[in-house]
């Protein structure tokens, strides 16, 4: 797995930009499904720039994480701050914490009934309130970044899947968020489509976007992640630079998990 | 052996004949059985219907003299079409005054032709179009049908209602006939010129009304002879009735059935039992509880007319079961994409209405249009409660003096009427089905 992203020829660590503002923070969140607690006091604070890979076993709480970062989900107890705004009841909080967070699905989740276009033009007119000429340009230029401009006006459905996650990518940025959240990016994709896919997010890295990625792609993380968090049960277990990550796991169970994953 | 084959379509058929129908004793038994029904049933219809119709006559005793009596002195059975067209006209007026029947006319014609492009491929803004008559034709149909005096307001809409019918009207005959679009032209080359984009819709919006107010106080002193609503009857009462129950219909089903999906307990809780109780009682309980017991509880002196009582009586009956339709249609789109709208900074609404109806609505269709032609069919029943609909005026015409006992002849036509308006609704469910289908893939 390793390897998948080391043939990008430049194979040295993205420069990382990391400033001391903190743009996320949470707070002994603790979030429950029912009886099951997926997520125990949980302490997490995510400086502007910062790119931050988390990994861990399944069902240890990554994706439930990132997807409280923009309220998908609801914690119940603990604070979750995102650009100085309080994730709460208030309904006005969370739509402006969401209007600064892009997220990318595994699943894609593109508008079916939308042309490749039309689903990237959809929040600048709606969210952003701009005109739809200019919208479609803006749509047109991160189709572009991901370098798609030519299935601009095709359907999601006749697209690869790789495709369209670089389309949902584009998707996400149109809104030009401050923050993006990748919940496993690459875990639904064809092999041979994962590296387009990782290349166009290493692209995003390099512009300085904050990103926070769950992923199993241990190459990706060492290229471009400042911090590696590894979560199990709930809870953050471990985190560190990618170089002391990889070499010099403190717990027992980060050290199965890379033996695991790694072969 | 060149020779035998021929091509000629009788051979052709006679082959196909013989090795379909008679390909064994038994079938070609059946066949022949088969062959004899068939023939008496068409032969039978057709000679009452057309060879014996009579078209022209007095009354129904007239029709028996002019049909006369076979040679053992049997009377001959033939068709009294004479007395379906002397009541033709009430069957499809109802007791409409005559001379003001073009208005009836020129109402339908003018929502035929304002809804006729979305079934036009190729043009913009259907959506629009579709709304616009949704909401602005119920102002113009209703004056034109009944007519009288005007508030302020009915003149404001009515002329709201001519000025988006005129301007949807030339701008699709335009762009079909010439490819010049008058919205495009006046959007592009006027407006854009003093507004920004961002302003456009509220710049049109606001011109719109300035138009209309003009036309309002222009058309002040043109008004209709006042046509009392008990005059509206036969199937343009059917038509009135069933319109307003599809075109209300579908919003309040759509709010109804997001209210019953809703994280908010009082609207859930209402949104469920509206639907519950309404679905669970038949449409006759609500039209007689509409009509006879509504006005018990409403204080002295407060009087609804009929026709609005029973037309709120079958809308509320029909958004209950559009309700349960919209929602199994949101049951089908995946919990993803409610997410990536939400991701994506969409509220509520918008979420619902940008992503989610537009891929529910294309699996609701056919239960949609299914339901339409019930509710269509279902209309009849407000003879009960002493509407003059097309099947009230049926059984009418069969009381009438002169026609007394004329059943069969007034009853086919209403049944064919009925046939044609849902086998086109049907085929155009049909249509819309593998358009939508064709276009995601």
């Amino acid at each position: 797995m390793e390897s998948e992203t080391k043939g990008n020829g430049d194979e040295g660590h993205v420069a990382s930009a990391v400033s001391s503002e903190v743009i996320i923070s949470l707070r002994n969140v603790n979030k429950y499904f029912g009886d099951f607690q997926a997520l125990k006091g949980v302490d997490l604070d995510v400086h502007t720039g910062e790119r931050i890979v988390i990994c861990g076993p399944s069902g240890s709480g990554k994706s439930t994480l990132i997807r409280c970062i923009n309220r998908l989900e609801e914690h119940q107890q603990g604070d979750i701050e995102v650009t100085g705004v309080k994730l709460d009841e208030n309904l006005k909080n969370v739509d402006q914490v969401r209007s600064e967070v892009g997220m990318v699905f595994q699943s894609f989740n593109l508008f079916p009934h939308l042309t490749v276009l039309q689903n990237c033009a959809l929040s600048p007119i709606w969210v952003r309130k701009m005109g739809k000429t200019e919208a479609e340009e803006l749509a047109m230029e991160y189709l572009n970044r991901v370098h798609i401009p030519e299935q601009a006006d095709k359907f999601p459905g006749q697209l690869s899947g790789g495709q369209q996650q670089r389309v949902a990518i584009a998707r996400a940025l149109a809104m030009k968020p401050r923050v993006m959240l990748f919940d496993e990016p690459t875990s639904a994709l064809d092999p041979e489509m994962i590296k387009e896919v990782l290349d166009t997010m290493i692209e995003l890295a390099e512009s300085g976007m904050t990103m926070l990625v769950v992923t199993h792609e241990m190459g990706f993380a060492d290229r471009v992640a400042d911090r590696i968090i590894f979560m199990d049960e709930g809870q953050i277990v471990e985190q560190n630079v990618p170089q002391e990550f990889f070499n010099n796991p403190k717990s027992d169970r980060t050290k199965l998990f890379l033996s695991q994953i790694l072969h | 052996m060149n020779q035998t084959v021929s091509n000629s379509i009788t051979t052709r058929w006679w082959l196909w004949a013989r090795e379909n129908l008679f390909n064994s004793w038994g079938n070609t038994i059946i066949s022949i059985i088969c062959i004899i029904i068939i023939y008496n049933v068409v032969w039978g219809m057709f000679s009452w219907a057309v060879l014996n119709g009579v078209w022209e006559a007095k009354d129904r005793r007239e029709c028996f003299a002019i049909l006369g009596n076979d040679e053992a002195g049997n009377p001959i059975h033939g068709a009294c079409w004479a007395g379906v067209r002397e009541w033709f006209n009430n069957i499809i007026y109802g007791r409409y005054v005559k001379a003001e029947q073009w208005r009836v006319n020129l109402g339908i014609l003018i929502f035929i032709v304002w809804l006729a492009p979305l079934w036009i491929p190729g043009l913009k803004r259907k959506a629009l179009i579709g709304f616009g008559a949704i909401g602005l034709y119920p102002f113009l149909g209703g004056y034109l049908f009944l007519g009288g005096e005007r508030s302020w307001f009915m003149s404001f809409m009515v002329a709201l209602a001519i000025i988006a019918f005129c301007y949807n009207t030339i701008d699709w005959v335009g762009a079909k006939a010439f490819r010049l679009s008058l919205a495009d032209s006046l959007r592009w080359k006027i407006v854009n010129r003093i507004f920004a984009e961002k302003q456009h819709t509220y710049a049109l919006m606001g011109l719109f009304v300035t138009i209309a107010v003009i036309l309002a106080l222009l058309i002040q002193d043109w008004i209709l002879v006042d046509v009392n609503w008990v005059r509206l009857g036969g199937f343009h009462l059917t038509l009135v009735i069933s319109g307003f129950a599809m075109v209300v219909g579908l919003p309040c089903g759509i709010v109804l059935a997001l209210g019953r999906r809703s994280q908010l307990p009082i609207i859930k809780a209402f949104s469920v039992t509206f639907i519950e109780v309404f679905r669970s009682v038949p449409l006759i309980t609500i039209l007689f509880m509409a009509t006879a017991m509504f006005p018990l509880f409403m204080p002295e002196g407060f009087e609804l007319n009929k026709l609005v009582q029973v037309i709120a009586a079958v809308c509320l009956f029909t958004s209950c079961y559009m309700a349960e339709i919209v929602r199994s249609g949101l049951q089908a789109i995946p919990k993803g994409q409610f997410e990536a709208a939400s991701s994506i900074g969409l509220g509520y609404w918008q979420s619902m209405g940008l992503v989610v109806m537009p891929q529910a609505l294309k699996f609701m269709i056919p239960n949609i249009v299914s339901s339409f032609i019930g509710i269509f069919k279902d209309t009849t029943l407000v003879y009960i409660v002493g509407m003059f609909d097309i099947l009230a005026m049926t059984r009418a015409m069969s009381n009438d003096v002169p026609w007394r006992g004329e059943f069969h002849e007034p009853f086919l036509m209403t049944a064919v009427i009925f046939f044609i308006f849902c086998y086109a609704m049907s085929q155009y469910s049909q249509r819309l089905e593998r358009k939508l289908s064709g276009e995601n893939k």
